[in-house]
């Protein structure tokens, strides 16, 4: 009864660090896909890095137990924990070393009704054509 | 010197048992035994065997990873936010923040600390100030770079900030 | 509860999977290079998670130590590749000097 007890205790903290870490790694590749340029991406892969690999190991410790799994999975995160931020920092030195430019300022997405740039830019430019035709038309007529 | 020989002999030991599981046989004990040894042989030729050979071996560091761990699920959560609202209403901004550590080490622990709490990423270190890119301008604010600054140095026990606290206080 | 706990990790792979389908988008369409290294960085990440979610699917502890090992590669095959592009050639020394950034060591 007692051991059923514990068995069901760590199921549910297994699982509930294991759904969190999926929601972080999840997120973060959905970042990683969605953000508009290289600097910002780097935040989201670096959140998958650092929360949602910690959480997913921290739930696989839970449901190893006291063994050399455990140990093993430990060292595991004790090594992306050193690691992880080093990469980021490279990765990032060498973009701006290579003279990457950053998006500065506010950004924001569209909107779902919302139409992009591009079209609008596109309409722009047919109305501009439509008055210059007009223009050519006038000329002409003065001619 | 002796200090960090015989800490990083104990490490290098708890390594090889994590690694290989076996206790009682001891044809691989020996062998344990003897790899770390070169290990310890050739670190001593190399010369690295001083202060930062075992960096975090007291309890202030432990207590600094606790608050720092608190800090990135802070920081996640803003940065969660952020991405997956439809809007994703962000504001990529490039600051200075200055550093006052005076070791290697400090400045190491630093840059790690920013660089793991999602949101700041540093970009690239100079004499004493740290390039850092952040997702969120609100992120960005002097006022934790400096706690952050702050605790960093006191769990690497760095000298200059301890003169710093001291004048402040 | 073994079953359960074995539903459990199932799932977690199976989402692991779709993290990575998701990343190998942005690896594909990176517009720069810079992107794509950052993709295989962090597919490495999840594919380090992967094996120890394996490992623990199938009961065997093998697959742990290839994660051990596989974060290690991911590490070093990134800083390798980003040193390469930086300098062309991977027999550059680090010793870093304040002030003589980048470039060869000329000691």
């Amino acid at each position: 009864m007692n051991g059923d007890l514990l068995h069901i205790l760590q199921f549910v903290i297994s699982a509930v660090l294991m759904a969190g870490g999926i929601f972080f790694v999840i997120a973060g590749a959905v970042g990683v896909l969605r953000l508009p340029d290289f600097y910002t991406r780097m935040h989201a892969a670096g959140m998958t890095d650092t929360l949602g690999a910690e959480m997913i190991l921290l739930g696989l410790i839970v449901q190893a137990g006291l063994s050399q799994t455990s140990l093993k999975l430990a060292l595991i995160a004790f090594l992306l924990f050193l690691t992880s931020p080093t990469a980021t920092h490279a990765v990032i030195g060498a973009a701006h070393h290579a003279g990457l430019k950053p998006k500065l300022g506010k950004y924001r997405a569209l909107a779902p009704g919302e139409e992009p740039l591009a079209k609008s830019k596109a309409k722009a430019q047919a109305k501009s054509k439509v008055k210059s035709a007009r223009k050519s038309r006038a000329k002409k007529r003065v001619k | 010197m002796i200090r960090s020989v015989i800490i990083l002999l104990m490490v290098l030991a708890a390594y090889w048992l994590t690694l290989s599981g076996y206790f009682h046989k001891p044809i691989l004990l020996i062998m344990g035994v003897i790899s770390i040894f070169i290990v310890l042989a050739l670190s001593w030729r190399m010369k690295i065997l001083d202060s930062e050979t075992v960096p975090y071996f007291h309890g202030k560091a432990l207590g600094y990873y606790v608050w720092l761990f608190v800090e990135i699920t802070k920081a996640n959560m803003g940065v969660v936010k952020a991405v997956l609202s439809p809007e994703m209403e962000i504001s990529p901004t490039i600051t200075k923040v200055p550093m006052k550590q005076s070791t290697d080490l400090g400045r190491v622990t630093f840059a790690n600390s920013i660089t793991l709490t999602p949101g700041t990423i540093a970009m690239e270190m100079c004499e004493d100030t740290i390039l850092v890119h952040a997702l969120l301008a609100e992120m960005t604010e002097p006022s934790g770079f400096i706690e952050m600054s702050d605790r960093a140095g006191w769990a690497v026990s760095d000298p200059m900030l301890g003169v710093i606290e001291q004048g402040a206080g | 509860m073994e079953q359960a706990l074995h539903y459990l990790n199932v799932g977690t792979a199976m989402f692991l999977l779709v993290g990575m389908a998701l990343l190998l988008g942005r690896l594909l369409s990176g517009p720069t290079l810079y992107d794509r290294i950052l993709a295989v960085n962090s597919f490495g990440t999840k594919t380090v998670l992967f094996l120890c979610v394996f490992s623990l699917i199938i009961g065997r502890q093998d697959g742990v130590d290839i994660g051990i090992l596989y974060a290690l590669m991911n590490f070093i095959a990134t800083i390798a590749v980003l040193k390469f592009f930086r300098y062309s050639a991977l027999d550059v020394s680090m010793n870093y000097k304040r002030g003589n950034r980048g470039g060869r060591d000329r000691s």
